[in-house]
C-alpha cells in the first residue's frame, strides 16, 4: 500500500524487526532470560538455573507476592467500585467537568507526589494510618480510581441512554434501572477497568515506596531492594514472578469480559 | 454524586493541599539550591528527548504495521497493547544486563548517564504513542494512498503529504500524553539510580524518605504539581473538546 517494490518491502521489514526487537521487545526478553541465568558475562546468559526462581518464591519474597495480590485486589476492586460510581454520578451532571478533573488529578501528578501527600496527611490527627497496610491500599485505590473512572466514563458516552429511559418509563425504579439496565451495559468496561487496575496496581512503585511500612512490602518494592543490593538475578526472577502473576490475573478478568460481550 | 467526590476530596485534594501548606518554610532553601535547579532542568531535558524519540520510533513502527503489513503484524499490535499495563522499572532492570559492567554490551559508563534514562523511557513509552496512531491509521482509507501512488507519488511523498497530515491529531495526543508521563516518571530513574540523573520525582523521594526533610520534599512536589498540571491543562485545551485520555 505504501511500499510497492519487493526489495523496498524487505528493507522496511528488516528495519522494523531491528527497531522493534532491540528497542521494545529486548528488555522484556532479557529480564526473563536473566531470571534463569546463573551468570551473564557475555552476549548470552550461562549456567542455567532455577535457583533464583526458587528464592523469588520463598520466604520474604513469597510474602511480598501475597501482599501485592491482596493490595491489588482490595485497592483495585474498591477503585473500580468508586470509579464506576463516580462516572455514573458525573455523567450528565452539572458538576461533570469538575468531577472529571478531580478524578484525573492522581494520574496527572507523579505517583511519588501522591504518596508524599498521603504520608503527610495521614501521619497526623484526625486520621492516623502511617505504618499500617491501609496507607498502601489507599495509595493504590487513589491511583486506580482515576483509571477506572476514565474507562467507565468513556464507555458511558458510547452507551445509548434510551434503554435506561425506556426501562424507567415502563415503571422500573431508579435502583432497578441501575442494576438491571445501566450496570449490565457497562459490564465490559467495568471488567476491563478491573483488569487494568489490578495490573497497574501489581506494578506500582512510586507511591508505594513513599508510604509502605516494613510489614507490608509489595513485589516491586522487593525487586527494587534486591536490585539495589546487587542481587540482580534474583530481582529478575521476582520480576518474572510479578509478570506471570499479572498476566494470569488479567487473563482471568479478561475472560469475564469476553463472556459479557457474548451475552 | 457525593460519596465518590468526598473520597477524592479526602484522599487526594486534602493531602495535596497539606503538601502545599507544609512546603512553606522550605521555599527559600529549595529555590536557591543548585541541586533543585539541576533536577528541574534534567527532568525537562529527559522528558523532551524521550518524547521526541518516542514520536520518531512510534510513528515508524505504526506506519509499518498499518501500511506495509506483514504476517503477524496484528500480533505485534496486540503485544504493544499489553505492554501498556506492564511496570516501567522492568526496562531499567533489563538495562543492567544489557548495558551493565558484566552484560551483553558492557558499556558500564552508559548506565550512569541521562541517556540511559532517555533510552529506557523511549522503550517503555513508545507503545503510548503507537496506540492512538494505530487507531488513527486504521481509519484512513487505503484508497487515498493507492490513488496518490498511482498518480506517481513515491512512498516518502505519500507518507509526508497524505498519511502524516491525517494522523497529526493522534501524534499530538500521543506526544503530549508521553511528555506528561515522562515528566512524572519515577520507576525507571529509581532503578537506574545514577547520581547524575536526579529528576524532580526522584528528588521528592530522596528528600522525603531518605533524608526525612518533609518541607523540602513538599516544596519540590509543589513545583512538580504546577509543572504537571500546567501541562495537563494545556493538553486538554490543545485536544479541544475531546477528553485528554490518560488511560
Amino acid at each position: 500500500m505504501l511500499v510497492w517494490t519487493r526489495p523496498g518491502k524487505a528493507l522496511t521489514w528488516i528495519a522494523f524487526a531491528v527497531v522493534f526487537g532491540v528497542l521494545v521487545l529486548a528488555p522484556f526478553v532479557v529480564v526473563i532470560a536473566a531470571a534463569f541465568a546463573g551468570t551473564w558475562n557475555g552476549v548470552l546468559p550461562s549456567n542455567p538455573t532455577a535457583g533464583h526462581l526458587q528464592e523469588a518464591l520463598s520466604g520474604d519474597e513469597l510474602a511480598s507476592l501475597s501482599v501485592s495480590l491482596q493490595t491489588a485486589f482490595l485497592g483495585g476492586l474498591l477503585a473500580v467500585a468508586f470509579g464506576t460510581w463516580g462516572a455514573l454520578a458525573a455523567h450528565g451532571s452539572r458538576f461533570g467537568r469538575v468531577a472529571d478533573a478531580l478524578h484525573h488529578l492522581p494520574i496527572a501528578v507523579p505517583s511519588v507526589v501522591v504518596g508524599l501527600g498521603l504520608l503527610v496527611a495521614f501521619s497526623r490527627q484526625p486520621i492516623l494510618l502511617n505504618g499500617t497496610k491501609w496507607i498502601v491500599v489507599i495509595a493504590h485505590l487513589v491511583l486506580m480510581v482515576a483509571f477506572s473512572y476514565g474507562t467507565v466514563a468513556a464507555a458511558l458516552q458510547r452507551v445509548d441512554p434510551s434503554y435506561a429511559d425506556v426501562a424507567a418509563s415502563l415503571g422500573a425504579s431508579p435502583a432497578r434501572v441501575l442494576w438491571q439496565v445501566r450496570l449490565p451495559m457497562l459490564r465490559p468496561a467495568i471488567a476491563s477497568a478491573a483488569g487494568l487496575s489490578v495490573a497497574l496496581s501489581m506494578g506500582e512503585v512510586g507511591a508505594t515506596i513513599m508510604v509502605y511500612p516494613a510489614s507490608w512490602r509489595t513485589v516491586p518494592v522487593s525487586i527494587f531492594a534486591l536490585s539495589d543490593r546487587g542481587q540482580t538475578f534474583t530481582a529478575a526472577a521476582e520480576a518474572l514472578v510479578l509478570l506471570t502473576a499479572t498476566v494470569l490475573v488479567v487473563f482471568t478478568v479478561d475472560r469475564l469480559r469476553g463472556r459479557a460481550v457474548e451475552q | 454524586m457525593v460519596p465518590p467526590l468526598l473520597l477524592i476530596a479526602v484522599l487526594v485534594v486534602y493531602p495535596l493541599a497539606l503538601v502545599a501548606v507544609e512546603s512553606a518554610p522550605a521555599w527559600g532553601d529549595v529555590l536557591g539550591s543548585v541541586e533543585f535547579r539541576e533536577a528541574l532542568i534534567r527532568t525537562v531535558q529527559i522528558a523532551v528527548c524521550s518524547t521526541i524519540g518516542c514520536l520518531v520510533v512510534g510513528t515508524f513502527l505504526a506506519v509499518v504495521i498499518s501500511f506495509v503489513p506483514f504476517p503477524g503484524a496484528r500480533v505485534v499490535a496486540s503485544l504493544v497493547d499489553t505492554m501498556l499495563a506492564l511496570p516501567s522499572f522492568l526496562v531499567a532492570l533489563s538495562f543492567t544486563f544489557i548495558y551493565g559492567t558484566a552484560g551483553i554490551l558492557r558499556t558500564g559508563g552508559f548506565l550512569t548517564t541521562p541517556w540511559a534514562v532517555v533510552l529506557a523511557e523511549i522503550t517503555f513509552y513508545t507503545p503510548f504513542v503507537m496506540r492512538p496512531l494505530l487507531a488513527a491509521m486504521s481509519r484512513l482509507p487505503r484508497a487515498q494512498l493507492d490513488v496518490a501512488a498511482s498518480l506517481g507519488a513515491g512512498p516518502w511523498r505519500v507518507l509526508r503529504q497524505v498519511v502524516l497530515p491525517e494522523v497529526r491529531p493522534a501524534m499530538v495526543a500521543g506526544g503530549s500524553l508521553t511528555l506528561l508521563l515522562t515528566l512524572n516518571e519515577f520507576g525507571i530513574v529509581l532503578f537506574l539510580g545514577a547520581k547524575g540523573t536526579t529528576t524532580l520525582p526522584m528528588l521528592v523521594h530522596t528528600k522525603g524518605i531518605v533524608m526525612f526533610d518533609y518541607p523540602a520534599a513538599c516544596a519540590i512536589a509543589v513545583v512538580q504539581i504546577v509543572l504537571s498540571l500546567g501541562l495537563y491543562a494545556l493538553l486538554r485545551k490543545a485536544l479541544g473538546g475531546r477528553r485528554a485520555r490518560l488511560d
